[in-house]
């Protein structure tokens, strides 16, 4: 059962949203986790299932299909769905993300094209800025998109593109002016992965989130039309930070959701297990565990919750409040999960329980959408910016 | 095709308390008893197939409106709610006096009850309002298919089932047969705050100066009593058999008894 946490807060809607994806999540996605895992394979039913639910559609506009729900919304429902497997949870947040440079800078006309699909959760959306080389340096993209007429035509290799494999339409992030500054060298395209030249050249083999696809995509001169680049030229690697300010408490919620699916297995554990002749929840030892991943993920909680309203009431500090809440969520997941596992004992190291799966799992929230050590640049950038 | 569900908010099974009285402490978190929301899913897909509305009509104390909302969640145009403080207590004949009298508030061609209640259990009510409304009753369906000016039903027997027909309007009471009652979307969650609950007391549907509620049950409730302790239970709930099946081998082979 997933501890509710403080209500106050959250309105009607955002309580019933909340309420009805942990049904869900306890009810038909739990039973799910330790196969998917297991076999690493994306689950399409569950795909399914957010789709017709509308869970999918949070993030969008209603005038196109969606429930034009805020950030906070959208992060409740990752973080509920997390709670019971971090790969369903990551397909909200990876759709959020891949749609955010459309959804930010797109035109009436762009919007109309692809979002409807997305919104309906017929279609999915990847993001692809990182590649081999431009990891942490994100603006030492290589990846080329040269005009030509009224197309322009891509070519590079991106990595570690979640849903790179599974999506119908990835925003790429390419060099448009080599010459330029670094932030005003690249742009966004929205690319079919129906085009010619488009390919998907390897697939991940990862410790945790194992059914989430993670790819590697070669761009062999894809043929793609003007109409399909999101802003100006130059626009692309502003257009990338303002997403990721948005996007990265999708991950913290992912993250919080992971550490309570573990406080919760643990906290039960601990009540059933006897050893000395008692359950091994009346040891002060195992109750200060607890307590600790309880304090922990609380407090990660409530500073992502705090984070999604600054965010949204257009706070001009968004990138620190996003650093902010990923980088404490990230290190809660991977405390709480581990703990998680010392309250099996030798059990929690195997996969007959579901504590080891979401210590591998807790792992990528402290690595992906920007390391935890990337989250501290950006929230010291902003504070020595505020001072200046 | 207007069909009335009749709903009714029940505590949620498993955490049902008794009050001082001895009566069932309605102020736990209430939930759709769990046929009628088997009926309602059935009702929704009736009007999805052949048109038409689907109305809830419960009674129930006034601050019950959350399974009602989950209710209208999951489809249901509208709902009334008959609410009234003298209501407390009513017995099954009270029951169905009040919701017989909010029917013939309401246009309707089927109105569809589920079997019995988690709560109280008599299974009653469904019939005695077909009786008081002189309409056909079909009770057990495990499928209800509509026809031109009539219901077809099949209803569960010892041997496999009968079919039955019934001019309308009609009562039918369904089990859990009819299948899984869907998940609310999160879209039909947020429309449900806009839709309407609308209350009425007992003089709204004509039944101030009636001998219904508590004070003037037919059954008088005499004495209660919870089950008696059985010491510590421990109860499995792993949705995976092979889970389950390892903690029950587990805890006997914990206490040696494997």
């Amino acid at each position: 059962m997933t501890a509710a946490p403080a209500l106050g807060r959250l309105t009607d809607d955002q309580r019933a949203i909340r309420d009805a994806v942990q049904t869900l999540a306890r009810e038909r996605v739990a039973p799910r986790a330790a196969e998917i895992d297991r076999t690493a394979t994306f689950p399409e039913d569950l795909r399914l299932l957010l789709a017709e639910q509308g869970i999918l559609g949070l993030p969008f506009p209603e005038r196109f299909g969606g429930l034009g729900a805020d950030l906070l919304t959208v992060c409740l429902a990752i973080e509920a769905l997390s709670s019971a497997c971090a790969t369903t949870g990551l397909i909200l947040a990876v759709q959020e993300l891949g749609a955010l440079p459309l959804l930010l800078a797109g035109t009436e006309e762009q919007l109309d094209r692809f979002v409807p699909g997305l919104a309906a959760g017929s279609d999915l959306i990847a993001f692809a800025l990182t590649e081999a080389d431009a990891g942490s340096d994100a603006a030492a993209v290589r990846t080329r998109a040269v005009r030509d007429g009224e197309t322009y035509l891509i070519s590079g290799t991106k990595r570690f593109i979640s849903h790179g494999s599974v999506a119908s339409l990835v925003t790429v992030f390419a060099v448009t002016d080599p010459e330029a500054d670094r932030r005003r060298r690249l742009s966004a395209f929205v690319v079919e992965t129906t085009s010619p030249g488009f390919s998907v050249s390897r697939l991940e083999h990862k410790m945790g989130i194992r059914g989430s696809p993670t790819a590697e995509l070669a761009f062999d001169d894809v043929r793609v039309p003007v109409a399909n680049r999101i802003g100006a030229e130059g626009d692309g690697f502003g257009l990338a930070m303002r997403t990721l300010d948005r996007s990265r408490p999708g991950i913290a919620a992912q993250a919080v959701g992971i550490a309570q699916g573990a406080l919760d297995a643990a906290a039960a554990y601990a009540g059933q297990r006897r050893q000395f002749g008692k359950s091994i929840g009346e040891f002060q030892l195992v109750q200060g565990l607890l307590a600790d991943m309880d304090a922990r993920t609380e407090a990660a909680r409530q500073l992502l919750y705090t984070a999604c309203d600054e965010i949204e009431r257009g706070a001009p500090d968004a990138g620190r409040w996003s650093a902010l809440c990923k980088l404490v969520a990230g290190d809660a997941a991977m405390a709480v999960t581990t703990d998680a596992v010392q309250v099996f004992g030798g059990y929690g190291y195997l996969d007959d329980f579901p504590v080891e799966r979401m210590m591998r799992d807790a792992k990528i929230t402290q690595l992906y959408e920007g390391t935890q050590q990337i989250q501290r640049l950006v929230i010291a950038r902003a504070l020595l910016a505020r001072d200046a | 095709m207007r069909i009335v569900v009749l709903m009714k908010p029940v505590p949620d099974p498993g955490e049902e308390r008794l009050g001082a009285d001895g009566r069932l402490d309605r102020s736990v978190s209430a939930v759709i008893n769990g046929n009628d929301e088997y009926v309602l899913e059935a009702a929704l897909q009736l009007v999805e197939a052949h048109g038409g509305e689907v109305t809830l009509l419960s009674m129930a104390p006034a601050g019950m409106t959350d399974p009602i909302r989950k209710a209208l969640a999951m489809g249901a145009a509208r709902a009334v709610l008959v609410t009234d403080p003298g209501l407390a207590g009513a017995c099954a004949w009270s029951t169905a006096q009040v919701l017989a009298a909010a029917l013939r508030t309401l246009e309707y061609d089927l109105v569809l009850a589920g079997a019995d209640t988690s709560d109280g259990g008599g299974g009653v009510v469904g019939s005695a309002i077909a009786t008081l409304l002189h309409h056909p009753y079909l009770s057990h369906a495990r499928k209800i298919e509509p026809f031109e000016g009539g219901v077809r039903v099949e209803r569960i027997s010892a041997v496999g089932h009968d079919v039955l027909e019934a001019a309308l309007p009609a009562v039918v009471a369904g089990t859990q047969l009819l299948g899984e009652p869907r998940y609310p979307s999160l879209r039909g969650i947020m429309g449900a705050r806009s839709k309407e609950i609308a209350t009425r007391t007992l003089a709204e549907i004509g039944l101030d100066d009636r001998p219904v509620g508590g004070a003037h049950a037919t059954t008088t409730l005499l004495d209660t009593r919870a089950p008696a302790a059985r010491g510590s239970t421990r109860v499995v709930r792993d949705l995976d058999p092979a889970a389950a099946a390892a903690a029950i081998v587990d805890f006997l082979v914990e206490r040696r008894a494997l």
